[in-house]
């Protein structure tokens, strides 16, 4: 049983660097919303030079799950989970990689006058990271109902998403002034609404490898 | 037998895949147990095996593959002692009914085992045994023709047929094995049973003898039994499990390897078993 002790201390430790980033994407996140609500440009900046580190995160995950591919020829559940963490490493990246375009966005937000009102963004940017980290929760536990869950609620995002969208469309009609700045708003609520996405993608493939169903593309 | 039915006679569920459904099935066993003396070794085995695939029997040591494999051709009949019960039916005769006779069942269910057993002659020699004997030939360029394309079949002609009269004991372990592979080709079986036919082989060997079994059965139906999962998932279409005796689970290879139903399987198969 030696060689599969190896196998499980392998896997363990996969998951620890798939947790680990999917740690790091959730707090810069986290963090890239309030360096935009905040007006923080500081935050915004630490946020965009901790992207590498998540980036090196990534390529670290992408390795071990090839060295276990080539090495123990994973099968069955062992072979779901190394599948679906190497399909939610990338994921995990982008979602980090949204976050430093929102920190982009803030940095210049930051140096224009302050929007009238950031709760819209700031209600979509709770629910995302709230969904993230339910998502990796669930993903933990090896929990196919709580993933379900999470990915119901990306309609909460998508709802608020096109009430800004409109919102802000309305005021850049009216005020054609404020358009340069409703428009990086804009992008903003568009990459949020893309993690939103993206958490969903992740939550499939925990419902994969808990009970070894596709449901991409089905709901 | 032209029925299709499911691979599992009871009990487990089956994927259904439109493939499999449309396959005869060729085999099909119900109810079999098997006693060495009072030793019960398999205990109410139902499957059945389509027509032209290849199923694997995987299983710990003694779990009852190879004892099944030697029912499906009677070969257990040798050992003193043995009984059967149930039924083994090959297009739908039973080869246990009291009229069935054993010549014939194993003509047309050949057998190639772990270790290859060329007999001490020529090769050409051990390619035409079984012909010989049977007397299917009536001439000696139909013998010659049978010989050949038994070895052509068993992808092993190339590389002998410029020396057909040495003995067979020279060639290599690989080429002793498609050897046997071509002998049990010549008689035409339409069954062939394998009984880990590639675990004394390095992997270029092993390769050839895998790569051989998947062309086989455009014409053959294939049953191999193997400790090698990652054999199993290459050649297969179709996996059982076996444990103590028991069918487990059967199903396709496919969902085997990577979405099992039972526990006990995705322990074995993912190497957590005992």
């Amino acid at each position: 049983m030696e060689v599969h002790r190896h196998l499980d201390e392998e896997l363990d430790a996969l998951r620890v660097s798939v947790l680990r980033l999917g740690g790091e994407a959730e707090a810069a996140l986290v963090r890239t919303m309030r360096a935009l609500t905040e007006r923080d440009s500081v935050l915004a900046r630490e946020v965009l030079d901790h992207d590498d580190e998540i980036d090196q995160l990534e390529v670290e995950v992408d390795r071990q799950c090839i060295e276990i591919f080539a090495l123990r020829q994973p099968a069955a559940r062992d072979l779901r989970f190394v599948m679906a963490v190497a399909k939610m490493a990338p994921v995990l990246e982008r979602i980090a990689d949204h976050a430093s375009n929102i920190a982009r966005g803030a940095l210049d937000l930051n140096k224009e006058p302050e929007p009238k009102d950031y709760s819209g963004l700031r209600k979509m940017g709770e629910i995302a990271s709230s969904m993230l980290g339910e998502a990796l929760d669930a993903f933990t536990r090896n929990d196919a109902d709580a993933a379900r869950a999470v990915i119901e609620r990306d309609a909460e995002i998508n709802d608020l998403y096109n009430q800004i969208f409109h919102e802000l469309i309305e005021m850049m009609t009216e005020e054609p002034a404020t358009a340069t700045r409703n428009a990086r708003l804009l992008f903003v609520a568009k990459h949020l609404e893309r993690i939103g996405d993206y958490v969903t993608d992740l939550c499939e493939l925990t419902v994969y490898v808990a009970e070894a169903a596709f449901i991409k593309h089905s709901h | 037998m032209s029925t299709s039915t499911p691979l599992l006679t009871q009990k487990l569920a089956v994927p259904s895949r439109a493939a499999l459904a449309a396959r005869e099935t060729k085999i099909a066993v119900d109810g079999l147990n098997f006693y060495y003396g009072r030793t019960q070794a398999l205990h109410d085995i139902s499957l059945n095996i389509p027509s032209q695939m290849v199923m694997a029997f995987i299983g710990p040591s003694g779990c009852g593959k190879t004892t099944f494999l030697r029912t499906l051709n009677r070969m257990n009949d040798v050992i003193p002692g043995t009984r059967v019960e149930g039924s083994v039916l090959i297009d739908g005769q039973d080869i246990y009914d009291g009229g069935a006779d054993v010549v014939d069942l194993r003509r047309k269910v050949g057998m190639v085992f772990q270790k290859s057993n060329p007999f001490p002659k020529s090769i050409f020699d051990n390619v035409a045994y079984g012909l010989r004997i049977n007397r299917l030939t009536s001439s000696k360029a139909e013998l010659e023709g049978r010989v050949e394309q038994a070895l052509q079949d068993a992808a092993l002609w190339t590389e002998v047929k410029d020396r057909l009269k040495s003995s067979a004991l020279g060639l290599s372990g690989g080429q002793q094995q498609r050897l046997c592979i071509a002998r049990a080709l010549a008689i035409r079986p339409e069954v062939i049973l394998m009984d880990e036919p590639a675990s004394a082989l390095d992997p270029i060997a092993t390769s050839k003898i895998e790569e051989l079994i998947v062309d086989l059965k455009k014409q053959y139906t294939i049953v191999i039994v193997t400790h090698n999962m990652q054999q199993a998932a290459r050649v297969s279409d179709l996996t059982a499990f076996f444990l103590l005796g028991k069918l487990i689970e059967v199903s396709t290879t496919e969902k085997m390897f990577t979405a099992p139903d039972e526990k006990v399987t995705e322990d074995y198969i993912t190497g957590r078993f005992g």
